[in-house]
């Protein structure tokens, strides 16, 4: 066929001609508090418009709660460190596990809320309006958090662009749903737990259909 | 804070190989040469953080080097010996696009290999979607039989032949384009970079050379 040792030759000596120096990938740890820190400014938004009371009263009357936030808090910050380490080359698949222990507290938190037969003081189980709300909070923070992914990964080299996808999308739901304990009203009942898993699986999908392309073309 | 970078890894360096002579002259020869740390693998990994930095002579020998590297990666995903050269090609492309993910205190073996292997299986679904296209004609052909083969086929072959001499015939930047683009099936980016022109010019050669070939084959009978 067309390529032989020659053209290999040419390439390399054109390859060459076109070297110039490069700045090197942070490590991924590094790149994973990068994003964190807009995390961190959101949160720091949001308290100071409603203040930390309510969030901890609410953690104080229902541990569960607490544990779930908490767990969201870590599958968020897990997801984001594999979806980076994915993309670098040579890093194994298994990063992908990482979020795993993170997202079993944050959805074993919330199931375990729904069996309490008590509702946590000061909040009201949500109705079908509120929901729509939490939906649309979850979903509306998670577009700047995976934009801000995808264009930090289209810098780096995912081989992997649909799990690195995936990854994106867990990273920036369980973020927003994090978020969201600073500002929740609602205890954590059947309606409520359906809407925060479908806000998460819309989050996951829109990620996987259309980050997938944006970061195969990287 | 690259270049602040690449000096104390570049340091690093340094200091490592003066002490592993310094542990080499105080071995006997046979367990330095198999206790040798700077293997192949090293030697590349060393190679490409000087390449970051900009040195191209490293960086054209961790190319060469890198060939048959690219070459045993494509074969274990099952490329066939004549698709081999096309994922060297690609995966060459892809490493001095993202040079700047390696770090150079990990293994580069793994990371090439790991680009390599998501060509050849780029490489090896492309194929298979023109095969599969390729499979259908064939029913088809089968489904029609053509009454008077011979002569349709030697018809065919001269025309094919007819349209290899125009292309031939067509300026060096013209032919180039038709054959990265319209042969090849390559991307504008790919063949911009195979080819060391630009898309602007890669594309006005397409279209003046589908132009010329047009005139030739519609302006003479």
């Amino acid at each position: 066929m067309m390529a032989d040792p020659q053209s290999h030759e040419a390439l390399i000596g054109r390859l060459g001609t076109a070297l110039v120096p490069v700045r090197r990938l942070p490590p991924p740890w590094l790149r994973t508090a990068g994003w964190l820190l807009l995390v961190a400014a959101l949160a720091a938004g949001l308290l100071m418009h409603y203040g930390a009371d309510p969030m901890l009263r609410r953690w104080a009357a229902t541990p569960d709660l607490a544990w779930a936030g908490i767990g969201a808090a870590v599958t968020a910050i897990s997801a984001a460190w594999a979806a980076f380490a994915l993309g670098v080359p040579g890093r194994r698949a298994a990063w992908a596990w990482l979020p795993l222990p993170g997202a079993l507290l944050w959805i074993g938190a919330s199931g375990l809320g729904c069996l309490r037969t008590w509702i946590a003081p000061g909040t009201e189980l949500a109705g079908v309006h509120q929901s729509a709300d939490c939906l649309l909070f979850i979903i509306g923070f998670s577009v700047p958090l995976s934009a801000l992914l995808i264009v930090l990964l289209r810098r780096a080299c995912p081989l992997r662009p649909v799990l690195t996808a995936v990854l994106i999308g867990l990273a920036s739901a369980a973020a927003s749903a994090s978020l969201l304990e600073i500002c929740h009203a609602f205890d954590s009942a059947a309606t409520d737990l359906l809407t925060h898993a479908l806000a998460v699986i819309v989050v996951m999908a829109v990620n996987s259909a259309m980050g997938g392309r944006l970061l195969s073309k990287a | 804070m690259s270049q602040a970078l690449t000096a104390t890894a570049c340091m690093g360096l340094d200091s490592g190989l003066s002490l592993r002579a310094s542990l080499e002259q105080t071995m006997p020869a046979d367990v330095a040469t198999v206790n040798d740390s700077e293997s192949p693998d090293r030697r590349r990994a060393a190679w490409m953080a000087a390449a970051q930095a900009g040195d191209r002579r490293a960086y054209e020998k961790l190319l060469a080097d890198s060939v048959a590297l690219i070459r045993a990666a494509a074969r274990r995903q099952g490329v066939a010996p004549d698709g081999l050269d096309d994922v060297v090609q690609e995966t060459l492309i892809t490493v001095h696009r993202v040079r700047h993910t390696y770090d150079p205190t990990r293994s580069y073996d793994a990371w090439l290999t790991a680009i390599a292997s998501r060509r050849a299986i780029d490489a090896l679904r492309s194929r298979g979607r023109r095969d599969s296209r390729e499979l259908h004609d064939d029913f088809a052909l089968d489904q029609h039989p053509d009454s008077s083969d011979a002569s349709a086929a030697a018809e065919g072959e001269q025309r094919a032949q007819r349209l290899h001499e125009a292309i031939a015939d067509l300026p060096p930047g013209q032919r180039e384009a038709v054959e990265q683009l319209g042969l090849r099936e390559r991307s504008l980016s790919e063949a911009a970079e195979l080819t060391g022109r630009n898309t602007g010019a890669l594309k006005v050669n397409l279209h003046r050379a589908l132009k010329a070939l047009r005139e030739r084959f519609h302006g003479e009978p």
